[in-house]
């Protein structure tokens, strides 16, 4: 299958005189992991056939230093910080999209005290606001009246208070959207936060995302669906534990609406 | 000759405020000793917060059980103590029931803290089997062993004890009433217990009038020693959650604070006008400033505040994702330790008149350790789910920081990890210009 994305880079617009709409941030789990480059495509796409303005950073795009803070390195998620601020700044972005709910929340929330002060959005943000505004339309495709749960992220969750966009983006598939029974704000985290994705746990007699999947396989879905590079990764070992995974996917938002439209 | 009575009550009265006083002093020394944070900012919210968290209970009714019997002893605890004015008056001067010319009203008064009363009799014993017969997880949970469990169990004996010495006062001051004893004028509306009342049918005027006297002094006793044992149990949420709830973080739960110190230093890195050789500048006297919390005196003093306030609920823990999994990690281990050892650092101030003697030990290691602060996955359940707003993951945080910028004391994977960030750019091992390759990979 050749498929021809759109995927302009900020130095390539800049070169044409022109600002995108949107700066679309892909981070370092949609640049360089498998699974989650699938989700950066699909999202691509739906940008692509909603004719939005948008541009990535490409090889000047650096992470965005959350692993580092949530693991306790100030200095190195400060000087990722400032590098980026730099970048993103000499650029004049003002509205930042991204994928990831990680790189979302230190955008938006501890970029500001450093010099970098931008619109940021979730994609689930950003295809919501498509959608109210008239430039992109659902239907539900090939998973009406499947059952459908969603488990919310934290750092888009509990720590921004994003809970109905992924809902309502859902909703418009004529799926059945189940809740679990901790879900947004008591929603349990998949275990890769606070920089637990890059180690070992500790002792204990489970693993977190085990415990989560749980949750999710008693919603008895036949799509999981996640709004998160990390949670997805942790969702998909989980079913892929519980060897569930011939029945249950664990999907990204952005790749139902993709999938939807055949895109 | 009655006098005496007056003075022993003035007396019990200055003595019981004034060592609750010494003890708020203490307390507020040992919360300032904390780091400076400022927390003078957006005044309308923070007092919205506090009424709508602390005075509004918004929060504990998220678990229905526990909330609404909380309330219970919540809303009881404040009225009842309105009584607390009348005795208070009645045993300095001399006089019975003072407020008694205000006729329906008093009666209403009265009447609604029988009720209350009584209620919270019922609340406090469905509490009593919820910890020691039902045996919910969170309460013979391990952070409680030894004095904890005790504390929380004395609280609740405690409050048996106080709700049904007022109501046997009233019983006695009633019977007494309808008997037309001198001083005892016929005031209030006794709808609980004017069914203990009939317990004194058989006993004398003058030994009913020291019974009544005996519980009516028992009483004030109660409330002067619970009022003083605060300070030593979890109890002291009771005066906290509102400072607390007021002070607590306004931002989003996902940020964290950005460190000013390390800001400066990078800054300077970063600045490619720097001279490296430059000397120090001139306002360099102040000590080098520690990067994250090794002890408490590390940790701002919200922090602090948060650790006295906490009540031990274990709401934090019974939604941790570490400890569900059975990680050594509890929140709420968290905030005990970080007030047992800011106590030990005050009971060290005191026994070295007012200076701070080094003991070679740390809230890191002593209490808390490294395969705690590890188990964190950052992700704020305990934050969300705290009745109070206390932040349990600002302290692990601070705590991490220490560890590796002051110890570079990580897990060997983190560290791969903080590597790989800081030579290609990415937390894996790939290199920053392949950034882009996906949009050509198929």
């Amino acid at each position: 299958m050749s498929e021809v994305l759109s995927v302009p880079t900020m130095a390539e617009m800049l070169a044409q005189g022109k600002q995108p709409e949107v700066l679309f941030w892909v981070g370092c789990a949609g640049s360089f992991d498998d699974r989650a480059k699938k989700i950066t495509k699909a999202f691509v796409r739906i940008l692509n056939r909603a004719d939005v303005s948008f541009a990535v950073l490409g090889t000047e795009e650096s992470c965005t230093g959350d692993p580092a803070k949530r693991a306790g390195n100030e200095f190195l998620f400060q000087m990722q910080a400032m590098m980026n601020i730099e970048v993103l700044n000499a650029y004049e972005a003002k509205k930042i999209v991204t994928a990831c709910p990680h790189c979302f929340n230190t955008l938006k929330n501890e970029y500001p005290e450093l010099g970098g002060t931008y619109e940021v959005v979730h994609h689930t943000q950003f295809l919501k606001s498509l959608l109210d505004e008239g430039r992109l339309t659902i239907e539900g495709g090939q998973f009406k009246g499947k059952r459908i749960t969603f488990h919310d992220p934290c750092y888009l969750g509990r720590a921004n208070k994003i809970y109905e966009a992924p809902r309502e983006l859902i909703q418009k598939l004529d799926v059945e959207l189940v809740e679990m029974k901790r879900s947004k704000a008591n929603g349990l985290c998949c275990g890769a936060g606070g920089a637990q994705m890059f180690k070992d746990a500790e002792p204990g007699n489970k693993e977190v995302n085990i415990e989560r999947t749980d949750d999710a396989l008693e919603t008895a879905p036949q799509i999981i669906a996640a709004g998160c590079p990390f949670c997805n990764t942790m969702l998909t070992d989980g079913v892929k534990h519980k060897e569930k995974e011939a029945e249950i996917k664990v999907m990204d938002v952005a790749e139902l609406i993709a999938n939807a439209k055949d895109l | 000759m009655s006098y005496i009575d007056n003075i022993l009550f003035a007396v019990l009265l200055a003595v019981g405020f004034g060592y609750f006083i010494s003890n708020v002093k203490k307390l507020i020394r040992n919360i300032k000793l904390g780091q400076d944070v400022d927390r003078s900012d957006n005044k309308k919210e923070r007092w919205a917060n506090m009424a709508r968290i602390a005075l509004g209970q918004s929060k504990m009714v998220r678990r229905p059980i526990a909330g609404i019997l909380h309330i219970i002893v919540y809303v009881g605890f404040v009225i009842i103590n309105i009584e607390l004015l009348e005795i208070i008056i009645d045993g300095l001067f001399g006089t019975h029931r003072v407020f008694a010319f205000m006729g329906t009203a008093y009666n209403i008064l009265i009447g609604s803290f029988e009720i209350l009363a009584f209620l919270v009799l019922v609340a406090v014993i469905t509490f009593l089997v919820r910890r020691n017969i039902i045996k919910l997880k969170r309460f013979i949970h391990s952070d409680l062993k030894g004095w904890p469990k005790s504390d929380a169990n004395y609280i609740l004996y405690f409050e048996i004890v106080m709700m049904s010495l007022f109501l046997l006062m009233n019983a006695s001051d009633l019977a007494l009433q309808h008997r037309g004893a001198p001083h005892f004028i016929e005031a209030g509306s006794f709808p609980i217990s004017q069914f203990i009342t009939p317990m004194f049918s058989g006993v004398g005027t003058d030994t009913l009038i020291i019974l009544e006297r005996v519980f009516w002094w028992m009483h004030i006793i109660g409330i002067l020693t619970f009022m003083n044992y605060l300070y030593y149990s979890k109890h002291l949420h009771i005066l906290l959650a509102f400072p607390n709830t007021y002070f607590a973080d306004l931002n989003p739960l996902g940020k964290f604070n950005n460190l000013e110190s390390v800001t400066k230093e990078v800054k300077l890195m970063m600045d490619p006008n720097a001279d490296p050789f430059a000397a120090p500048p001139a306002d360099a006297d102040a000590a080098p400033a520690k990067f994250g919390a090794s002890d408490v005196q590390d940790l701002n003093w919200v922090q602090l505040l948060n650790a006295y306030t906490c009540t031990e609920c274990g709401r934090c823990t019974s939604s941790c994702p570490a400890n569900l999994t059975g990680k050594k990690l509890s929140p709420r281990k968290i905030m005990m330790d970080t007030r047992d050892r800011a106590e030990e650092v005050g009971r060290n101030i005191d026994a070295n008149k007012g200076v701070f003697v080094p003991d070679n030990k740390t809230l890191l290691n002593d209490y808390i350790t490294a395969e705690e602060l590890w188990a964190c996955t950052s992700c704020n359940a305990c934050v969300e789910e705290c009745p109070v707003n206390i932040s349990p993951l600002s302290i692990i945080m601070d705590m991490r920081r220490y560890l590796v910028m002051e110890q570079s004391a990580a897990p060997m994977s983190l560290n791969a990890m903080m590597t790989n960030v800081e030579n290609n750019g990415a937390p894996w091992q790939y290199s920053q210009q392949d950034r882009l390759n996906w949009k050509n990979e198929n």
